[in-house]
């Protein structure tokens, strides 16, 4: 399971959803990196993610790994965020048997995993319908 | 840079060998690759192995599997690249005679996957993936390719029946293969109502959780004959190619960048094209996969992997065979094996030793081996020497 | 120098239970249970929702409608009885959520369902004490109630945050009150995962005595009666308890129906009251005055009069309100479900 400074050291994206843009090129780096993915820049300034965004593809998982049992069936999906980021997360709120490409949806915080009955909670972000 | 060729290889029989352990699996493999190459020592060693932490709890492989093999003090190296470990050991091994470090090299590859239950299977697999970003989120490797599955379909037009076409076409080679772990035929309707994995993709969609091992002796081409009895196989091709790790990262969800740039180096080292080879071994982890690989190696166009397919095209007797061994889908798919596997079954195809699954007048084959949602990609391509 | 709300925001689970669901499990009369506690249904959170995430998205629907750097939040007092930790703060994720750390003070309280509105009288005290230009004050719970239990058919999950500030306010606090006794009507002991409750005397010598008393004593306090407000919201344990309040402090119904949320919400505990005010801010007009009575067992009674401003209506529509929640796309679930959800019933574990 995920320990207390592994889980800690992402908070900034998991609650914040901070990112970094690439001064060369603009590219969006999230979670930030330390060298840009499009132009091997290495001079980026902080942003923050757009907040909503339109399914691009989905799955709705059946099985699933440790730790998520008693979810199924759960969806997960790609997001296309309004800023042009694409994230993975999971889908809820939703009647999984009539999500669609291209719904829109936003960013919501919920619990993510758990270590356990004992162990620290996991927060970070999960996509809902959005309004309208 | 000399010249590699494979004088020998090795395989035992596939499944939830639940007597055996994972070093026991792995020896049987070895011992036969050695048989077969009928040379009587190795100089060093390459294991391809995704995680023997997660499965066994076994980790430093290369030290441990030569003892087993009683060729200690040799080099013994562990490659990992996901489910692309085998395919990778076995580029390891082909660098190392071709670079002149070693002559008699062993490529192997083992996994041991049914000591841990399904969900320590499905998340050990999962750490193919981004821990942090995507595996955090729940996902699976169903699903993430099921993501690419739905991206595939809704921008191609591929269809429910075109990814079951790719798993029926794989058991009917499979029930050819003596080793295979699922060696029957099936239905285009029963993986339509089989079980759900992962939406749209069903558990005969996937391959299967494996126990099992492979094993390749290389040598440089011109000791070949000296060394054994065996018609020696070419290696015209070793390539490897790395795209993004996460799915999300990558341009386009549903193209095999990473095959597609492996595929091209190949091509060009081998000097062939597409149109040039006998038949292929690919890595089908799940349909789509197959689907999506046929593209990426120029067999189909682009976006019409499906069709392609469906069409008879990549069938035992269609223009170009893919996956006559059954593939990971009837064969089995132990992880860090598979890459192996597909050496060994194109070295055999090679020889013309492969009885009913046998394709006719093959003198060239063409093996893709695929780490995560593609993040790596290895390719070799092999001729009769 | 006035002190009031510089920003406000709710947060409604879309899930709900139907009380008929809940009786027709245990053989309980449904109808009679809707016409007594005057409830129909109630949120349900899902498992993946809990004090934490829904105060998130209060608070930052808080931060939107009172457009400020939530840097410069000085505190946030987290008010429920079902924080996710017994030892550990909600305050600090909701912080770290905001963006409000690392210069700040943050306290979880526990007070029944008085909880919250106890967060909001702290936050507002430091601000009006000129300690800090801004604090939070949050209300929320995912409550539990014993299977069969009377409570089961209540208790359910909300949330709702105040920014307290001294620029741009939307409702200025005239004045506070506050009335305390030690009572014991309700209770949960260390270790136990339901709470239980002494029945009917949860009723007069509780609720009422001390809904009752805070009303009266904060109008009298400052020179007020009824006639003074326009709105009034008292803690809603169910649907029938906030209305006879009302009624014998001589609230007309249409005075408190529309921070009525209860029959339809249930009771979100420390949530509950500062949920009625948020729902009222959502249509208050400048100039309305609003009296608000929360209620917590233990037991104990906060007091506030806020007089809404010509700033309310250029925020009211920068976050969801809090009836528009309320209303959209309920999701029902079945009593399996519902008990899956609330760990009633567990699969083994893995
Ligand atoms: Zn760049």
């Amino acid at each position: 399971m995920i320990g207390s400074a592994r889980y800690w050291r992402e908070i900034p994206q998991r609650y914040r959803y901070e990112a970094a843009k690439c001064a060369k090129c603009g590219r969006v780096a999230f979670p930030p990196r330390l060298v840009c993915a499009g132009c091997r820049g290495r001079e980026f300034t902080p942003v923050k993610l757009a907040q909503t965004g339109v399914v691009e593809t989905f799955t709705v998982i059946h099985v699933a790994p440790t730790g998520f049992g008693d979810e199924t069936p759960y969806a997960v999906g790609i997001v296309k965020l309004d800023d042009g980021v694409r994230v993975t997360a999971q889908i809820t709120d939703c009647e999984t048997g009539k999500l669609a490409i291209g719904d829109r949806v936003k960013l919501e915080f919920r619990r993510l995993q758990q270590d356990g009955e004992s162990g620290i909670i996991c927060y970070g972000y999960k996509f809902v319908p959005a309004i309208g | 840079m000399r010249e590699v060729a494979v004088i020998g290889v090795g395989m035992n029989r596939w499944g939830e060998l639940w007597e055996k352990s994972h070093r026991t699996i792995w020896t049987e493999a070895a011992l036969e690759a050695i048989a077969d190459a009928g040379v009587d020592r190795v100089d060093a060693m390459y294991v391809g192995c995704m995680s023997g932490g997660l499965f066994v709890g076994q980790e430093h492989l290369g030290a441990m599997l030569a003892d087993q093999l009683g060729m200690g003090p040799i080099p013994g190296t562990r490659v990992e690249s996901a489910c692309a470990s085998g395919g990778l050991a076995f580029r390891q091994a082909c660098l190392a005679v071709a670079s002149g470090a070693h002559d008699i090299v062993l490529a192997t590859g083992v996994e041991k996957m049914t000591d841990v239950d399904g969900g320590a299977a499905t998340y050990a697999l999962s750490t193919a993936a981004d821990q942090e970003y995507e595996c955090y989120h729940g996902i699976t490797f169903p699903g993430l390719y099921a993501m690419m599955a739905r991206d595939h379909m809704h921008r191609h037009g591929t269809t429910r029946q075109q990814l079951a076409a790719v798993a029926v076409k794989n058991h009917a080679h499979g029930v050819l293969n003596p080793l295979a772990q699922f060696p029957m035929k099936v239905t285009a309707e029963q993986v339509m109502e089989s079980v759900m994995v992962a939406d749209p993709l069903r558990i005969l969609d996937c391959s299967p959780i494996t126990d099992g091992a492979a094993a390749a002796v290389v040598v440089p081409l011109d000791m070949a004959r000296q060394l054994s009895k065996q018609p020696p196989v070419r290696v015209a091709a070793s390539a490897h190619a790395t795209d993004a790790l996460a799915l999300h990262d990558r341009a386009d969800l549903s193209w095999l960048a990473s095959t597609a740039k492996a595929a091209e180096l190949a091509y060009k080292q081998a000097g062939v094209g597409p149109k040039d080879l006998s038949f292929c071994e690919v890595h089908d982890c799940f349909t789509i996969a197959e689907i999506m690989v046929i593209e990426a190696l120029g067999l189909a166009e682009r976006g019409k992997g499906g069709a392609a397919a469906a069409s008879g095209l990549t069938a035992l007797g269609g223009k170009i065979p893919v996956n006559p061994s059954g593939g990971l889908k009837s064969k089995g798919h132990p992880v860090g094996a598979t890459g192996v596997a597909q050496i060994r079954e194109t070295v055999l195809q090679l020889r013309g030793a492969c009885g009913q699954r046998q394709v006719k007048n093959a003198s060239r084959g063409l093996t893709q081996n695929m780490g995560g949602t593609g993040a790596s990609t290895v390719v070799h391509i092999l001729e009769r020497a | 120098m006035e002190v009031g709300i510089v920003g406000y925001g709710a947060y409604v689970p879309r899930h709900r239970i139907k009380v008929e669901e809940i009786a027709k499990v245990w053989g309980a009369d449904a109808p009679s249970y809707k016409k007594g506690l005057m409830l129909r249904e109630k949120s349900v959170p899902t498992p993946d929702q809990d004090t934490i995430t829904m105060s998130v998205e209060a608070a930052r629907h808080a931060v939107r409608r009172a457009g400020i750097d939530p840097a410069l939040i000085g505190a946030i007092y987290v008010g429920s009885e079902s924080h996710p930790y017994a030892v550990k703060p909600s305050g600090t994720v909701v912080a770290e959520a905001l963006g409000a750390t690392p210069e700040i003070h943050c306290a979880d309280m526990e007070f029944a369902c008085k909880a919250g509105s106890e967060g909001m009288f702290v936050a507002l005290s430091l601000v009006k004490a000129g300690q800090m230009p801004y604090a939070l004050g949050i209300g929320a719970d995912t409550s539990q109630g014993a299977p069969g239990d009377a409570l089961e058919y209540s208790a359910s999950a909300g949330a709702a945050a105040y920014i307290f500030g001294r620029e741009k306010i939307v409702a200025v606090c005239e004045d506070t009150y506050a009335y305390m006794t030690d009572t014991p009507d309700f209770w949960r002991r260390e270790y136990q995962f339901y709470p239980r409750h002494a029945g009917r005397y949860t009723g007069e010598p509780a609720y009422f005595k001390h809904v009752l008393s805070c009303a009266r004593g904060l109008m009298a306090k400052s020179k007020t009666t009824p006639a003074d407000f326009r709105w009034a919201v008292f803690h809603q344990p169910n649907g029938k308890f906030p209305m006879r309040a009302a009624q014998e402090l001589g609230f007309s119904k249409e005075k408190v129906e529309q921070g009525w949320l209860s029959p339809t919400l249930g009771n979100t505990y420390s949530g509950s009251s500062p949920m009625g005010l948020s729902a009222i801010l959502d249509v208050a007009k400048p100039g309305d005055r609003i009296l608000m009575v929360s209620y917590g067992s233990g037991a104990g009674s906060d007091g506030f009069i806020w007089r809404v401003t010509d700033h309310i209506t250029a925020v009211q529509g920068l976050a969801p309100h809090t009836r528009a929640q309320l209303e959209d796309r309920p999701i029902y679930i079945d009593y399996g479900t519902y008990a899956k959800y609330r760990g009633k019933i567990r699969k083994l574990a893995e």
